[in-house]
């Protein structure tokens, strides 16, 4: 009987510290905060989305504010539709607010930054972000400083 | 629920063959065990007489021939008609393979607790009565592991006997124990099978033990019956085999050597064609 | 010639082996319901496989954090991304390195105990004995032990995982000065769901894989001394082996 209660206690124990890692591994590694709090979706079109993936985040000024959370072709315009999905305690984003896609370090993964735009109204689920930046690809980019040489009229 | 025993004899084997590989264990085995009574079964190493007992208990199906213990037709059974002819029979393994990871008391209790749904009260008392009857109620607490060879037998014993059975099986009880241990296993087994009522098969070899015990024995050679009788009779035959495996002589009819090609060639390799 | 036929009889045996380990499976599967019913031999074995491996666990998983911690933090400084290494150790441990490295422990500690202690009791006659007690081995020793290790791997794995975890920041927070907020929100950022629900997933289909190895490498393993000591070394190498073949297809198979 004792030896029993032995086994029971130490199964019991290792269960516990079992469940106790499976918690901390399912809500303290996993960025799970999106699907807990209140979201609302937008869309942005980018006639280039590189290497951006769902889940990228989508941030403001720095901050995470969102993920990606889907990413589709449109079959008649040929571009990509890009679905936001934003945390809605940040449902204050002027809806001229600009979206572009950068990349993180130079080895990093795509995300989405929003830039600020200046109107009173803002952003509500469903709305599109009109004002969009495509992804930077590398390629295009070299070709373009080589054979236009000084001609940097980029970023506007 | 007993076994019936049409005729008086609880085991019947009738034809037996048995094939391992090419060599025939057995082969056209008939044998009769008597209800009641303790049967001697002996047999120079290597002619059977283990498979003979898987033959009995269903671990292993004959080639032809039939198995009959009670009513059961032992090769045609399945699981569940052959788990339930078990828990009618006791088997004592040659090393009473008893549980290593439970104490002598939950290997007597083991049985009781997998078939049964007594109270706990009821079990403890079963089970010290049959520690009792081997004389190790006091080893109760102990581990398989501290006990001698004779006493791991006698706690195998009171395990066998657990479920009182309708048959008890021996597997070569005799073997590896000092001339006390042996004189008590010869005791129980003559004094469990007048006390319950049993039918006991005994494997062996062992001649002097088996003639303190055994009613009737069967003499094995060569996948036959070659001899069966009394114990004494058997000791008294003139027939040269019997007397050979009775009273130990080295060369007889069962050869000395192993089957083998001419000893000359052997050793100066001459004949190529053995290869 | 005879290359050929010692091919073509390894491939043969290689097969029946799959095969009988395939049935063997089956067997279990179809006496899980009523096995799990038998509550205090499950809970006995979960003891055996899950708490008694629990030490080894633990200090193995924090000596790899430590040098995930290290190595990590080496190659990111070399492109100034210290700030994902809570990320990049907690994909690597979560997904790959948990399920695959507690496989591997757990083969060494709890299986090769699992195919030994079934092995001698074959070998001494209590399973035949068991058998003649019209009690069948297979439900009664084989089942509770598959499913104390099955039931054992995925918590082993996520206390590994955790500890690991553990490990990497002791060594990117505690001592090379990683922001602790930017850790942990880097690795929040870059961890998914999915990537949990991989590793939960590696770490049963692991736990079956390996449990399953032990108990049959046990159960018919030659009943000697030699065929015991085999079936252990068996044990070890199927398993790695079969773990590592499992790792890359089920990888592949969710990428």
């Amino acid at each position: 009987m004792q030896q029993t209660r032995t086994v029971e206690l130490g199964t019991g124990l290792f269960v516990l510290l079992g469940i106790a890692a499976l918690f901390f591994l399912t809500t303290q590694t996993t960025g799970t905060g999106m699907g807990r709090v209140e979201t609302y979706m937008v869309t942005a079109r980018f006639d280039n989305i590189g290497g951006l993936t769902a889940r990228a985040p989508v941030t403001m000024a720095g901050v995470a504010i969102g993920r990606v959370e889907k990413i589709e072709l449109d079959p008649e315009r040929l571009d990509a539709v890009v679905t936001l999905q934003i945390d809605r305690r940040y449902d204050q984003i002027p809806e001229d607010s600009e979206a572009s896609i950068l990349t993180a370090g130079l080895l990093g993964g795509n995300y989405i930054g929003i830039g600020a735009g200046g109107s009173f109204d803002s952003l509500r689920d469903g709305d599109e972000i009109y004002l969009t930046q495509s992804a930077l690809v590398l390629e295009s980019l070299i070709s373009r400083f080589l054979f236009s040489q000084s001609d940097d009229e980029d970023d506007d | 629920m007993r076994l019936a025993a049409p005729e008086g004899n609880l085991i019947e084997l009738r034809g037996v063959c048995f094939r391992r590989g090419d060599f025939r264990v057995f082969d056209g085995l008939d044998m009769a065990i008597p209800k009641g009574k303790v049967t001697a079964v002996m047999g120079p190493s290597g002619t059977g007489k283990t498979t003979l007992l898987r033959l009995i208990t269903g671990q292993l199906k004959p080639d032809a021939g039939s198995v009959r213990v009670g009513d059961y037709e032992v090769p045609t059974l399945t699981l569940g008609r052959l788990y339930e002819m078990r828990r009618q029979m006791g088997m004592l393994f040659q090393n009473g393979a008893l549980l290593t990871d439970s104490n002598v008391f939950e290997n007597v209790a083991f049985p009781l607790r997998e078939h049964t749904r007594l109270p706990e009260r009821l079990i403890r008392h079963i089970v010290l009565t049959k520690l009792h009857a081997v004389g190790l109620r006091g080893a109760a607490r102990l581990f398989p592991g501290e006990l001698s060879g004779g006493m791991n037998r006698r706690v195998a014993l009171a395990r066998a006997i657990v479920m009182d059975p309708d048959i008890l099986i021996y597997d070569e009880p005799f073997v590896g124990l000092d001339p006390i241990s042996m004189g008590v296993i010869v005791r129980l087994i003559g004094r469990l099978n007048q006390a319950l009522g049993l039918t006991s098969v005994v494997v062996s070899h062992d001649v002097r033990e088996l003639e303190l015990v055994a009613d009737h024995s069967y003499l094995l050679a060569e996948g036959r019956v070659v001899a069966s009788g009394a114990h004494r009779e058997l000791m008294d035959t003139d027939s040269p085999l019997v007397r050979q495996f009775m009273h130990g002589e080295a060369d007889g009819p069962v050869a000395y050597h192993f089957p083998a090609r001419d000893y000359g060639d052997d050793l100066f390799d001459r004949d190529q064609a053995h290869r | 010639m005879g290359l050929i036929r010692e091919i073509g009889d390894t491939l043969v045996a290689f097969l029946r082996a799959l095969g009988s380990m395939a049935m063997f499976l089956g067997r279990l599967l179809m006496y899980t319901p009523a096995g799990l019913l038998r509550f205090r031999l499950v809970v006995h074995q979960v003891h055996n496989a899950g708490a008694l491996s629990l030490a080894i666990i633990m200090l193995s998983g924090f000596f790899v954090g430590l040098v995930l911690g290290l190595q990590g933090f080496d190659l990111l400084a070399r492109f100034n991304s210290e700030n994902v290494l809570g990320g990049a150790v907690a994909l690597g441990l979560i997904k790959e390195l948990g399920p695959v490295v507690t496989a591997l422990l757990f083969a060494g500690r709890a299986g090769t105990a699992l195919a030994s202690e079934i092995g001698l009791m074959k070998a001494t006659d209590q399973l035949s004995a068991m058998e003649m007690m019209a009690v069948d081995p297979m439900k009664r020793v084989v089942l509770p032990r598959f499913l104390g290790g099955v039931i054992a791997m995925p918590f082993l794995v996520a206390i590994f995982t955790a500890i690991g975890i553990f490990g990497s920041w002791v060594i990117g927070v505690a001592w090379m000065g990683v922001d602790p907020g930017v850790f942990w929100s880097q690795m929040q950022s870059l961890v998914s769901m999915d990537d949990v629900r991989e590793g939960i997933f590696k770490s049963v289909v692991f736990g079956v894989a390996a449990s399953l190895v032990a108990v049959y490498e046990g159960y018919t393993a030659w009943p000697t001394a030699e065929g015991v000591g085999r079936a252990t070394t068996r044990t070890v190498v199927i398993t790695a082996v079969s773990v590592l073949i499992l790792d890359y297809m089920i990888t592949a198979a969710l990428l």
